[in-house]
């Protein structure tokens, strides 16, 4: 960790250009995602074709299924990466622990209980229908893990953030399937939605996490340059003048709204949150600033690329994105950490 | 002279309060196993309930005792002293409080085992262990696999556990989505994980594989000392650091392989019964035997809270998460607030 810190200021000149490059390269790969994205399905649709029908106001199938189906799709597999990815970045910086993932904090489980409950209650819902629940049930899951590890005078430490969102998850968990083995109703809702898929998601879902999404991805701009100074651990932090107490309830906030919102759209997608700041790491070296800026477009890269996959794998059928991100993204991330000399939190 | 004996002093305090924990943690343990026996309609004395045992008590009694409760109270014991001892190893071989199997791979790699087992329809009741067994052997095996270059760094298993982890997760939930209801709802319940599901046949294992590797664990633990010194001052020190870590977590893979297959994954015991069984002892360190103990407390109060707090029975891993997360959060808080 120290030697990590003390190289943070000087990197050599050669990663300094590389991670410059990186970049643009990585906007240019989400811009040809994006594209394919909208050109790609059980209907394929050329890419030239596409551009049209995003710039005039034609009417006919391939634009409907554009406009209608595949344009919010794509934009939420964009704003959703971007969130995932960034808020897992701030959140290992924060719990500094290689295992903090979204899920930890019991955004997941928070999100699932509230589904649950809400088909329990009312009954079968149509996709979409429950992400007001979901968003309601990660925030409050959220408060009550800051909550009770801020207990105590010396606050929410990253051992006691870590420990009391593994026993919230494990609780709310335990609730959830004590739930859904009572009702088939609930455990419909539960199975359908905890695999994490983007299919179904249309302009009413982006309406409504859209707001909390960018929101969150503005307040990140702002987080690097105090996640580096809590790299240096929490006393050499306060003497450099950073009101450390303040800053974590801040960065808390921004994963739970980022991470929280991008849960309720789409359920949870597996392992985003902590694959990618992981690979940023890989490329960029400990600096945060530059951890946030590649796992700002990475994320996107993760999440469109599998959603594309998904859909082109199996003839007739789609396979969901969260399921792709398990399948094809946890061994390429293998592969990264077998090969790669690794930058340690 | 004066600072050696000091040191002295302070050794033999330590280990004597070791030995006093884990003697009052046999003590609660053998209780709740008593307990586990001897409750029903009305509750056995000890007496009744160790004559039952042995079998010389009314008959109907040493049947109910002897077919109906020991099992599963045996079960308890014996999967609670696995999952904590197992725990800790992990734990402390790779010096992270996140780090047990339950996040690292080897219960998801056994679930998805189990769970294509039920949804492929070859899963009879006598091959789900072995599935899960099969399942928790692969991904452990994997795991070292990947993350051995030159050796493997705490930091780098943890990492490759995790990924691996999340594979299998994506496989199980993408399996329990597609599968029809039934399926689905056996295969929840399996992943729930209970004490009740344990057969004879894997009692009987559970016990040999207890009886042989908590005490390997408790005699490898003896190299954890300079192991969390640091790997290069661990070899300073005269470990072979690499071996060390391999038998530790190896002796851990087993003892939580054993239990998952048993009585499915039952979620946190692994995880938490470190952490409690240090507020026990304090200064004194650690103690693998003192978690296993420990372990076996929550796992056999967990398992008496299902069967018999509720006018309907649950199953031991919801009782695990739902009850004994929010008293062990209160506890760990109150503790740090000292």
């Amino acid at each position: 960790m120290t030697t990590a810190a003390a190289e943070a200021p000087r990197p050599s000149a050669a990663r300094v250009s590389a991670r410059v490059l990186g970049l643009p390269l990585l906007a240019a790969a989400v811009g040809l995602l994006v594209l394919l994205s909208l050109a790609l399905g059980s209907r394929d649709i050329a890419p030239f074709e596409v551009l049209r029908v995003l710039t005039d106001a034609s009417q006919s199938a391939d634009a409907t299924v554009i406009r209608e189906m595949r344009l919010p799709r794509t934009l939420l597999a964009v704003a959703v990466g971007a969130a995932l990815g960034v808020g897992g970045a701030i959140l290992q910086g924060l719990a500094r622990n290689p295992l903090a993932d979204p899920g930890i904090l019991g955004i997941n489980s928070g999100a699932a209980i509230a589904v649950v409950a809400s088909a329990f209650a009312f009954g079968a819902m149509p996709v979409g229908g429950s992400v007001w629940f979901a968003l309601v049930g990660a925030g409050a899951a959220t408060v009550a893990v800051y909550g009770i590890a801020a207990v105590g005078r010396d606050g929410p430490t990253p051992a006691k953030l870590a420990l009391a969102g593994a026993c919230l998850t494990a609780m709310l968990a335990s609730v959830t399937s004590a739930l859904v083995l009572a009702d088939p109703d609930a455990l419909e809702e539960l199975r359908m939605w905890q695999v994490g898929a983007l299919a179904g998601r249309y302009f009413p879902v982006l309406q409504q996490v859209l707001p909390f999404l960018a929101v969150g991805l503005i307040a990140a701009l702002f987080a690097g340059r105090a996640l580096n100074l809590l790299s240096l651990g929490e006393e050499l932090a306060r003497g450099l003048g950073l009101r450390t107490g303040l800053v974590r309830a801040g960065l808390f906030v921004i994963v739970a709204v980022l991470c929280g919102a991008a849960t309720a759209a789409c359920g949870p997608i597996a392992f985003t949150g902590l694959l990618v700041p992981h690979a940023a790491r890989l490329a960029t070296g400990p600096d945060y600033r530059w951890i946030l800026a590649y796992s700002a477009l990475l994320g996107p890269v993760l999440v469109l690329g599998a959603d594309i996959v998904g859909r082109l794998i199996l003839p007739g059928g789609e396979v969901p994105v969260g399921v792709v991100i398990g399948v094809l993204g946890a061994p390429v991330f293998v592969l990264l950490v077998r090969f790669r000399r690794l930058v340690e939190l | 002279m004066t600072a050696v004996a000091t040191v002295g002093a302070v050794r033999t305090d330590a280990r004597r309060r070791i030995v006093l924990v884990a003697a009052g943690l046999a003590l609660g343990a053998a209780a709740l196993f008593w307990l586990a026996v001897g409750i029903g309609n009305g509750l056995l004395t000890p007496v009744e309930a160790f004559t039952a045992l042995i079998g010389t008590g009314e008959p109907a009694t040493v049947f109910i005792v002897q077919e109906l409760r020991l099992p599963r109270a045996a079960a308890a014991l014996l999967i609670g002293l696995a999952l904590g001892g197992s725990g800790t190893l992990f734990q402390r071989a790779l010096g992270n409080p996140l780090a047990s199997p339950d996040f690292l791979g080897i219960a998801a790699g056994a679930g998805t085992m189990v769970v294509a087992a039920i949804v492929l329809g070859v899963g009879s009741e006598l091959l789900l262990p072995g599935a899960a067994l099969l399942g928790a052997a692969l991904t452990a095996v994997l795991v070292y696999a990947f993350a051995w270059r030159r050796g493997v760094s705490p930091y780098r298993f943890i990492l490759v556990g995790v990924g691996v982890a999340a594979y299998a997760q994506s496989i199980t939930s993408y399996l329990v989505s597609r599968a029809d209801l039934q399926d689905a709802q056996a295969a929840l319940t399996w992943l729930t994980g209970s004490a009740g599901m344990t057969s004879p046949t894997m009692l009987t294992l559970l016990a040999v594989t207890v009886a042989l590797f908590i005490p390997a664990g408790v005699y490898a633990a003896r190299v954890l000392r300079p192991l969390e010194l640091g790997d290069a001052t661990a070899r300073v020190l005269g470990s072979r650091t690499q071996w060390d870590r391999f038998a530790l977590l190896a002796i851990g893979v087993v003892l939580v392989a054993v239990a998952t297959a048993a009585a499915g994954p039952i979620a946190f015991v692994a995880m938490i019964a470190g952490p409690l069984s240090r507020l026990l002892l304090r200064r004194a360190g650690h103690s693998i035997a003192a978690s296993a103990l420990m372990g076996a407390i929550v796992l056999q109060t967990a398992d008496l809270v299902a069967q018999h707090a509720f006018p309907w029975q649950l199953s031991t891993g919801v009782v695990t998460g739902a009850f004994g997360a929010p008293y062990i959060a209160w506890t760990l808080i109150r503790t740090a607030r000292r």
